[in-house]
């Protein structure tokens, strides 16, 4: 049994290492990268609590080995708030109430921001499909769709806020991104 | 779970994996999404000595219609084909089968060659190319092979592909007028696999007769099979739904199940004669629309 190099970033950081190829993704994030945002649920490919991106489209990182995410771009959920502020569909959580225990919530939300991406306005039907690879054991989730629905509502009004050209604006520099953009 | 200690190579091209896979004879595992192979080594069901990522081999994706029938690749996501054009506007039996495919996630990943060379004894694909009596390639240092669906599963979790053969690709017969399919599944919860899944393909003549008719059955006998009592019961005949409760009946005596966890024997039958009946309706309705 040989290792393997790999090079992966991880949410914008290149990370390289020697791997076992049996070595699965989850654990690479959780024990090597100490990325322990991304959880362990059923181990089983069922429950979606370690859902993370590779390469923009939504995974089970349980059911994927280290070796296969070499050369690729990773995103987990401790990519999503840019510092201070919460990504849009964290504090939808928050705000709606959209978990209790929490355990689901890093793979919910990570389902759910690749949802948006590809359908940024679902309706109830599309939501409770696009997380249908996600169980919560304590929800009912109710409360994780109105999470959804609100961030979907905040995430395409910035979407489509007039872009403010960069320049300057009272002397202050402004970027040409809209603020909210997630 | 840890999965048992595997060596792992990632050739450039299929001409590379197809010396690996002789050189290797028996030691080796495609490895494609991975969606059903990781979590038979993690349980260790299968331990595999080498795996063989087909990540970098080109030419097994792509979702093209010839003149003869719809070429789907190995490595084409269940999603790609549920997204494909030609798949959602003409191909309505293969347009259920990925609706209904595990996961959103495991449809991201998942491909059609891993799924169907997997053989899960209740998974999704092979009741509908067995239907639609498609034809597997395989590929080996000795030239491509053509393998009728039919032919091609035999035990769980066993098909007929050879140890140093590589599933290249999967050619559903093309569609034609008055003709049309449909998948019904029956599962405990979303994203499961098949407690029972059924796949009728009907073909009507000029006179609204059955012409042909496949159905296959997956999740109730060792592997998926063809109803060929089903088929014959229908040949010739008008549509009815009694002459669909007649092949029905008929599919479910031809099952073969196991009780389990997802019912006893004489439900899971039940249920194989009751879905053959719902498939053979739907697939019936889009004929008729496209006659």
């Amino acid at each position: 049994m040989t290792t393997q190099h790999i090079t992966v970033s991880v949410n914008g950081e290149a990370h390289e290492a020697d791997v076992e190829p049996r070595l699965l993704l989850v654990h690479f994030l959780r024990d090597d990268l100490g990325l322990t945002g991304t959880h362990v649920g059923c181990d089983t490919s069922n429950c979606g609590a370690c859902t993370i991106h590779v390469d923009g489209v939504s995974a089970k990182s349980c059911t994927m080995l280290a070796v296969q995410a070499d050369g690729r771009e990773l995103k987990t959920i401790e990519g999503m708030a840019s510092e201070p502020t919460l990504h849009p569909l964290q504090q939808a959580f928050w705000d709606q109430h959209g978990l209790q225990c929490g355990f689901c919530t890093p793979g919910m939300i990570m389902q759910a921001a690749w949802l948006l991406a590809e359908n940024p306005d679902p309706d109830e039907a599309e939501i409770r499909e696009g997380i249908s690879g996600n169980l919560c054991r304590c929800t009912g989730y109710v409360n994780i769709v109105k999470a959804i629905q609100q961030a979907a509502g905040e995430l395409s009004a910035a979407e489509s806020a007039p872009v403010v050209a960069a320049g300057t604006v009272d002397g202050q520099e402004v970027s040409a991104e809209p603020a909210a953009a997630g | 779970m840890i999965p048992a200690q595997f060596d792992y190579v990632r050739p450039g091209d299929l001409d590379e994996t197809l010396a690996i896979l002789k050189d290797r004879e028996g030691d080796a595992k495609l490895l494609s999404g991975g969606y059903s192979l990781i979590p038979l080594i993690k349980l260790r069901l299968a331990q595999p000595a080498l795996l063989v990522d087909l990540r970098d081999v080109t030419g097994l994706d792509g979702i093209v219609e010839t003149d003869d029938y719809l070429r789907i690749g190995a490595r084409a996501t269940h999603r790609q084909i549920h997204e494909a054009d030609v798949v959602r506007d003409n191909y309505p039996l293969l347009h259920d089968v990925t609706a209904t495919i595990g996961d959103p996630q495991v449809r991201n990943w998942g491909t059609i060659g891993g799924s169907v060379a997997h053989a899960d004894p209740a998974s999704d694909w092979p009741a509908a190319l067995i239907a639609g009596n498609a034809t597997i390639v395989c590929r080996s240092q000795s030239g491509e092979r053509e393998i009728a669906s039919r032919d091609f599963f035999l035990d769980t979790f066993q098909t007929a592909i050879e140890p140093t053969e590589v599933l290249t690709e999967i050619r559903v017969v093309r569609r034609p007028r008055a003709s049309a399919g449909a998948y019904e599944k029956l599962e405990r919860k979303v994203g499961d696999f098949a407690t029972v899944g059924v796949a009728a393909i009907v073909w009507l003549d000029d006179a609204g007769h059955i012409k042909r008719a496949g159905i296959g059955l997956t999740g109730v006998a060792e592997t998926p099979f063809a109803a060929t009592d089903a088929e014959a019961v229908l040949l010739g005949n008008a549509p009815s739904d009694d002459l669909f409760r007649a092949a029905g009946a008929a599919a479910g005596a031809q099952s073969r199940p196991f009780g389990d966890v997802r019912g006893p024997v004489d439900y899971k039958r039940a249920m194989a004669a009751e879905l053959t009946l719902r498939a053979l309706r739907r697939a019936t309705e889009r004929a008729l629309a496209s006659a």
